[in-house]
């Protein structure tokens, strides 16, 4: 039999030389006159071993990585193809500790299979949470969500239940399915991971989206930084349609559903759901005053399903097991999954998805290894550029919404970054403030202003003017930025700025003042 | 792919294509970007007559995102993520070392027209931090002799 080579075509692994590597081992078969048939997968999301080459054999596949283009005729001369042994064997990939301890629900798939082919999909499980919503009412659609508890994973963690139940119940002409692919938040990366490596699962998942709330249009709203992604979700979509999984009769439903990537232009703020419908409709990016929800009046006025690609992916699985089985994962009110994406000053970065409750402690030095660079770790942030940074010694917080919450802190979309002992948190929170600054709407004033101000502030503040005065005009400003930006970009870019500023005083030199900081 | 020529018929022919479609504008200047690499001031009239909108309007919208350049950038664009996760792995020491090299700040072109060098913010590359993209592709866990290895390159290719 001709054997399989699997080479990530996942960004991240392009980015590392995957292209070059998966051009050498095609070059290199054809030299000896070898077959083996070339599968570019998705990413397992183990980023330190990228590019990872994995090699169907009889025991299962085996993984070899950090494979470069030079360690390419070594590989073949070791008979790689036969999962022979060679100084870059990694063994069989599904025993890998870093993928083995993992619960993978939403990632099942991913890495696993060719994301462009559709028989591969329907191989591994794809389609079965479809059929059955397509026997089901869309008001028992709504109930399996609704017993899963799946929430919003963007950030907000909205139950997805509740958005699909009003937008069912807004009587329309026409109704919208939007998936947010705005995954803007440094430091995170799975909705890039699912989209590369497993498309299809997004294509159900907008489906069932649709079939619950009877859309017959879907967008996915992606980034242009994302443009590996715009290919392989563009393949997707022409293949769904080819089979009858998109268009006229979805699935035999006798249901239209159409969908449609649109590229957005490098505007952060767009990952707010409003702001992205106003750059759908193709506007500048203004966050939209609610009420109303846009479930009731959302794109073009009409009933829209808005939501992230992780909560839009989980759908099919939760519709094809059951909301029970789903829910069986997680503590208290965090049930499923949660993909953690680990980046930063980690040794081993990538994506590990499991049920929630893990602490940050074992995120950053069990799973991560600790810092890239051997130092000591000195800040976390958490939930992207809006998210809380903790200090090393208060990483013992499980990682789930009510923990992190209870913490000062938020889950966001899941990305967790790593310091170093080399950073200055006193620059961060200037570059949180600045951050704001570049990407806000402008159409409320603590935001707009606020940000502006509140990097001056920092920087009187590090400079050591007024130190006492600032600091009181910072918090001022801080509590009017949480209370009444319209956002959460204004509303919770206080959050990593207050709590460097709470952990770290000393970097804005303020040690004698620590005490009264807290 | 990136040629500065003003292109009348082009422009129109891009907005006659798209302007039916449902949120046209961003639509047309997304592809305007796409083949020309930046969006000319003179396309603004053409697209507010094309889709009945205000100029106001249509400028509005150009200014607003980030990737709609209203420049010609360079032969060669460079685009380093400045955001957390590259922060956290020396991204600041790689824009430094890019800024003295090739005596520009960021938004800017090199004198030879070589170059233009972006921020970034966010490539979703984080977990090969830190990352850049060159002409569109993407490269992680970039040193400083990768970016010198890059610039080379880039200085062979300058036609």
């Amino acid at each position: 039999m001709t054997p399989a080579v699997y080479v990530p075509r996942d960004s991240g692994a392009l980015s590392l030389g995957a292209e070059d590597v998966a051009r050498a081992i095609t070059q290199e078969a054809a030299r000896r006159k070898l077959d083996l048939r070339m599968v570019r997968n998705g990413s397992r999301g183990l980023y330190w071993l990228e590019p990872m080459v994995e090699v169907a054999t009889a025991a299962g596949r085996v993984a070899y990585g950090p494979v470069h283009v030079g360690a390419v005729t070594a590989l073949f001369d070791a008979g790689f193809l036969d999962g022979r042994p060679h100084e870059l064997r990694l063994g069989l990939t599904e025993e890998i500790g870093w993928l083995k301890k993992q619960e993978r629900l939403t990632f099942a798939r991913v890495g696993v299979i060719d994301p462009v082919s559709i028989d591969d999909y329907l191989a591994h499980g794809g389609y079965q949470g479809l059929a059955r919503a397509a026997a089901l009412s869309g008001e028992q659609i709504v109930n399996e969500v609704m017993e899963s508890g799946l929430r919003g994973r963007g950030g907000a963690g909205f139950p997805c239940a509740i958005k699909l139940r009003t937008a069912l119940q807004s009587a329309a002409d026409c109704k919208y399915v939007v998936c947010n692919a705005d995954e803007g938040d440094s430091g995170t990366f799975a909705d890039r991971m699912i989209m590369e490596g497993d498309p299809f699962v997004l294509l159900e998942g907008m489906a069932i989206a649709a079939l619950c709330v009877g859309a017959t249009q879907g967008y996915i709203y992606l980034r242009s930084e994302y443009p590996h992604s715009a290919l392989t979700l563009n393949e997707a979509i022409a293949a769904a349609h080819a089979r009858g999984y998109l268009g006229d009769n979805v699935m035999g439903t006798g249901k239209r559903l159409e969908l449609e990537v649109r590229v957005g232009a490098g505007s952060y703020i767009c990952g707010e759901e409003t702001a992205m419908l106003e750059s759908l409709e193709g506007k500048r990016g203004m966050v939209r005053y609610k009420p109303p929800v846009p479930a009731v009046a959302g794109l073009f006025g009409k009933p829209t399903v808005v939501n992230n690609v992780l909560t839009l992916a989980s759908l099919p699985i939760i519709l094809a097991r059951g909301g029970a089985f789903y829910k069986n994962f997680g503590v208290g009110r965090s049930r499923g999954t949660q993909p953690i994406q680990l980046a930063g000053n980690v040794k081993r970065p990538g994506l590990f998805e499991m049920a929630f409750g893990i602490t940050l402690r074992e995120i950053v030095y069990e799973l991560g290894g600790g810092t890239a660079s051997g130092r000591p770790v000195r800040a976390v942030q958490v939930g992207g550029p809006l998210g809380a940074y903790f200090p090393a010694h208060k990483l013992d917080v499980a990682f789930d919404y009510e923990e992190l919450a209870a913490h000062d802190g938020l889950l966001g979309h899941g990305g967790v970054v790593v310091f170093d002992d080399t950073v200055n948190m006193a620059e961060m929170a200037r570059y949180a403030m600045e951050f704001c600054a570049r990407e806000s709407c402008g159409k409320c004033t603590p935001c707009r202003i606020g940000s502006t101000r509140g990097v001056e502030v920092i920087e009187r503040i590090a400079a050591g003017h007024n130190r006492s005065a600032n600091l009181t005009l910072l918090r001022d400003l801080c509590d009017t930025m949480t209370n009444a930006s319209l956002c959460a970009l204004g509303g919770l870019t206080p959050l990593p700025v207050l709590s460097a500023l709470k952990h770290f005083p000393g970097d804005f030199g303020l040690e004698d003042d620590a005490s009264k900081l807290h | 792919m990136t040629t500065n020529g003003w292109d009348k018929s082009a422009i129109a022919a891009i907005a006659g294509e798209l302007k039916d479609r449902p949120g046209a504008l961003m639509l047309i200047l997304r592809r305007i970007q796409d083949e020309l690499g930046w969006i000319p001031e003179q396309s603004v009239a053409l697209i507010a007559d094309a889709l009945n909108l205000s100029r106001a309007e249509v400028h509005g919208v150009v200014t607003f995102y980030h990737d709609f350049r209203r420049h010609p950038p360079g032969r060669h664009v460079m685009r380093l993520c400045r955001a957390e996760s590259c922060q956290a792995m020396g991204a600041g020491a790689l824009a430094r070392h890019l800024k003295e090299r090739l005596k520009i700040d960021f938004g800017q072109t090199t004198a030879d027209g070589n170059l233009t060098l972006e921020a970034v913010y966010c490539l979703g590359n984080c977990a090969c931090s830190p990352a850049i993209t060159v002409d569109g592709d993407i490269h992680g866990r970039v040193t400083p002799a990768l970016l010198d290895a890059l610039l080379a390159s880039l200085q062979e290719h300058r036609q």
